[in-house]
């Protein structure tokens, strides 16, 4: 007994707390569990229990959600803004054009074209050229061709060079052992250098999105990476693909043009080959003394002479504009605006079709919603205020268009609607319609407006059914023994009651049409689409997926902003599902 | 009930039936007049048709037959808004989208009294029911016997001169019951307005009305004041519905000078009141009060007769000793003695001698 008076000692009133003390305490420290240890720590071992427990019954669907909701919502909003194709493609020649000024009127100079031929010769080789003349040309129109043209035709630049290269001397510039041992210092070379290989595998791996891991049966010699470091670095790529991407033996293969005109420019340039003595020291030293004789490798005639639009300085400010790894541009393109070479600009005119087609969906949604409200308050209000066997047999026939398959209610849709359509053809036979003026009920936004009102009148009339069924008929008697006529007592009285279920009712049918993609596409011409259907051919036809990830980007956020005014106006705790 | 009574009361039912379905009717052939500022309560069971005459008052319903006057006017067509009559809802029906003032101006507003005046009523009829400083709550946040008060402000507020309380306290704990009953009686009686209050429970009944109509199967079994209808019930369900009672089946033996003596199944002999009975022979189920049993024989008259009773059961509960018979092959017959210092404790097993007044025992049909 001396316990309890002790633990309760200074305390108002006994709390439940004070018991368990009183319980489990001998002395003044932490209160302890039957078995000794504490029991705030037996408390929360019991409660990590039931809550792992609780975690892993719900995994499953975090899972599941997580896979399939958030991962992809996440990766459309990066894609949105991606842009990482164009430094991947043309790494060099992007960090050498911040030298040039695109608003000087002249191309840029010779090394942004020969970082250019560099880039675009291992891109080439890689068939990652075109994807980037794709998407170049969402901003440009022309620089698709003009990137496949290239492509075909980089072999041929400084052919002469590397014929006479080839011709200095009998199996040596031409045979790929000879190119080999030169690369790799030799067959038994102490210094090597890891680096270069390293530099080759991470562009490669950036350019392609493959891992490029695995051995490639070959090492750069240090002294010849030293000597002629763009050559070592050329072979190194050609190497690494060579071994990795198409797994043949590198000491088998002749090396690319590229690795060739490194070595011509390289030896040109006047590297110091005198000093060198690995492998194959003397060929490079005549190679150097033939190819003084030669003319310098001009890459920006080059480059003109395949395709002219190399000449064209809005190639270039294109590529300057979007040459960093993320861009505003998707997101400028979705509102109508582009990014200019001198900032952001509004698109031409006839090229507007975003904003309008945003205005067009909100508007067509906010119209579908106000129709389902209208046609579906009474049919709930009847259906709340029925005998329930009878309600239950009318809300079967609301919910059997739920039963039988969106795409075939559509169609049933276009069916009514044509012009030769069941509709026309009773109004003319009621006389109401002329038969050479037969009403256009389709492909505009009046077909997409009638069937989607049809198609998500249940998502109004089952929140609004579930919200009028709590509302007890005594209110409306009350009201009326109060001495309200009918109408004031439906409008004072019932209406402000059901409003959480206009609420709930609203916001599931305008989020769903707003985003509605079937329905308008079949039946809605090109009046009636929807911005959705703008996406889909963006994802599917012109696959511009970083502009319908934009598009759907704004989507998302517009229906959270319409969201919070919502809640803000009306409040989302007035929005009601159910009883 | 003639003509003339029907036109000279303030609420008149006059042969009113009422069929749901067309098969069964539910309110059959009712008659009932009421004077102005007269507080009745339609008592009964469940489906005895009470609830149904009050809503064809309210004009929630029709009357398959037969007129509803108000102040001598029928009443049958007009709708409900237009009857001007308050009417407070078994689960109150306050209006949860509006404040406590604003549900009552409602019933001001839609008579387009002016704002000033509006205000000025809500207020006294908020004081009236002492919930002055409740005026800005919603009613989810009133406790129910507050809600109880707003419903009645609100059918009051608006001034009419009949009010319908349709089981307004079913909802309620006894003791706030206990003291909703008084206010609503104070009220009623000092405002001065005509009430019809529908209820089930019976102590209600008895402590709030004027006069009681007890519903059975349609129809009024007895209108009556509450002490006549529990003292001299005019049939066996009033008899039976009102208070607690003790029954005994028999034969009427003999009627003289306004005493009937029965001799029960068993062969004794009890006097009582003859009410519903007249021939001898005639069948019959006499009635009689527990507390009016006697088993002192000093205090029955000479000559009373009595009958024996075994005793079964003996309960304290304070006030009063019950006291479980057996009598005349009833086993539930109960007296109820006052725990007085002089009181008889009786004891399980005891036989003794039961008896009462004539008058206090009346012989009622045998149905």
């Amino acid at each position: 007994m001396s316990d309890v008076t002790d633990a309760t000692t200074g305390k108002a009133a006994p709390t439940p707390d004070d018991g368990l003390r009183i319980a489990d305490s001998n002395d003044s420290g932490p209160v302890l569990a039957a078995d000794g240890t504490p029991l705030k720590k037996s408390l929360s071992r019991t409660l990590r229990r039931q809550k792992m427990r609780a975690l892993l019954l719900i995994a499953p669907l975090l899972i599941f959600v997580l896979v399939t909701f958030i991962v992809p919502i996440v990766s459309m909003l990066l894609r949105s803004v991606d842009n990482t194709i164009v430094p991947d493609t043309l790494p060099q020649t992007v960090s050498v054009i911040s030298e040039w000024d695109p608003n000087a009127s002249d191309l840029p100079d010779e090394p942004v074209y020969e970082a250019l031929y560099y880039d675009l010769f291992l891109a080439s080789e890689a068939k990652e050229h075109t994807k980037l003349g794709t998407r170049l040309n969402y901003e440009q129109t022309g620089l698709s061709s003009q990137f496949r043209s290239v492509g075909r035709d980089l072999d041929e630049i400084g052919e002469d060079q590397i014929d006479a290269l080839e011709d200095l001397a009998e199996d040596t510039w031409d045979n790929e052992a000879f190119w080999f041992d030169l690369m790799r210092g030799g067959e038994n070379a102490e210094n090597t250098d890891q680096d270069v290989l390293d530099r080759a595998r991470a562009r490669l791996r950036a350019l392609t999105g493959d891992a490029f891991t695995g051995g490639t049966g070959f090492l750069p010699g240090a002294e010849i990476s030293a000597l002629l470091p763009r050559t070592a670095y050329e072979y190194a790529s050609f190497a690494v693909f060579t071994a990795i991407a198409e797994e043949d033996v590198v000491a088998e293969e002749e090396p690319w043009e590229s690795v060739k005109i490194a070595l011509i420019e390289e030896l040109q340039a006047g590297a110091d080959v005198s000093s060198y003595n690995g492998f194959g020291a003397e060929e490079l030293r005549a190679a150097q003394e033939m190819l003084a004789d030669q003319p310098q490798q001009n890459f920006k005639e080059s480059f003109l002479e395949i395709d002219e639009g190399w000449g064209n300085p809005q190639t270039w400010k294109t590529i300057n504009v979007y040459k960093s790894p993320y861009t505003s541009g998707y997101f400028l393109n979705a509102a109508d605006y582009q990014l200019g070479f001198d900032g952001v600009e509004a698109r031409p005119e006839n090229q507007q079709i975003y904003i309008k087609l945003f205005m067009r969906t909100l508007y067509m949604s906010l119209v579908i919603t106000g129709s389902c409200i209208l046609l579906g308050y009474p049919v709930a209000w009847i259906l709340a205020n029925l005998p329930l066997r009878t309600a239950n047999v009318l809300m079967i026939l609301v919910l059997l268009p739920f039963w039988t398959s969106l795409l075939v209610r559509t169609s049933a849709w276009k069916v009514l609607l044509q012009q030769q359509g069941v509709i026309n053809e009773i109004l003319v036979w009621l006389g109401f319609v002329d038969d050479a003026n037969r009403l256009i009920l389709m492909n505009n936004a009046t077909g997409t407006i009638i069937a989607m009102t049809h198609i998500l009148l249940p998502f109004m009339i089952l929140p609004l059914y579930s919200v009028m069924k709590t509302i007890p008929p005594s209110y409306l008697r009350a009201a009326k023994s109060l001495g309200a006529t009918n109408v004031t007592a439906f409008w004072r009285v019932y209406f402000p009651q059901s409003v959480p279920g206009i609420g709930a009712g609203s916001i599931l049918v305008f989020i769903l049409s707003i985003g509605y993609y079937i329905t308008p596409e079949i039946v809605g011409g090109t009046d009636g689409v929807f911005i959705s259907n703008r996406i889909a051919y963006h994802i599917s036809s012109s696959l511009n997926w970083g502009l319908a990830a934009a598009l759907g980007t704004i989507l998302l956020v517009v229906v959270l902003v319409l969201y919070w005014c919502y809640d803000r106006i009306v409040g989302i705790d007035n929005v009601k599902l159910g009883g | 009930m003639t003509e003339a009574q029907a036109s000279d009361a303030f609420v008149a039912f006059d042969r009113v039936q009422k069929s749901y379905d067309g098969e069964t009717l539910v309110v059959k052939d009712l008659n009932l007049s009421m004077p102005k500022g007269e507080f009745l309560t339609m008592l009964g069971p469940s489906g005895s048709g009470k609830t149904t005459c009050l809503m064809m008052l309210a004009g929630f319903e029709t009357a398959t037959h037969g007129r509803i006057l108000l102040d001598g006017v029928s009443i049958n067509d007009i709708p409900p808004h237009k009857r001007g009559i308050g009417m407070v809802f078994q689960n109150y029906a306050l209006f949860p989208h509006m404040t406590v003032a604003e549900n009552l101006s409602f019933p001001l507003e839609v008579r387009k009294i002016g704002k000033s005046d509006r205000e000025a009523k809500v207020k006294r009829a908020l004081d009236m029911v002492q919930m002055g400083d409740f005026g800005g709550r919603r009613p989810a946040q009133l406790s129910g016997g507050q809600q109880q008060r707003i419903a009645l402000a609100r059918a009051l507020v608006f001034e009419p001169e009949l009010v319908l309380m349709d089981e307004p306290l079913g909802a309620l704990d006894k003791q706030l019951r206990e003291h909703m009953q008084f206010e609503i009686t104070n009220l009623a009686h000092d405002l001065g307005i005509t009430t019809v209050y529908v209820t089930h429970d019976q102590t209600e009944a008895l402590t709030m009305s004027d006069r009681v109509a007890v519903f059975d199967d349609g129809r009024i079994q007895q209108l009556a004041p509450p002490d006549e209808l529990y003292e001299s019930p005019q049939n066996s369900f009033v008899a039976q519905f009102i208070g607690e009672n003790n029954t005994l089946e028999g034969t009427v033996k003999e009627i003289q000078g306004g005493l009937a003596q029965v001799q029960l199944d068993d062969g004794g002999i009890i006097d009582c009141k003859p009410v519903n009975v007249s021939e001898v022979g005639e069948r019959t189920r006499v009635s009689i009060r527990p507390e009016r049993v006697e088993f002192d024989k000093k205090r029955l008259k000479e000559g009373t007769h009595t009958i024996k009773a075994e005793v079964l059961e003996f309960i304290y509960m304070g006030d009063i000793f019950r006291t479980r018979l057996s009598v005349a092959g009833n086993d539930n017959f109960v007296i109820k003695s006052r725990n007085a210092p002089d009181q008889t404790r009786l004891k399980p097993g005891e036989t003794i001698e039961i008896g009462w007044l004539p008058e206090d025992c009346r012989a009622l049909d045998a149905n």
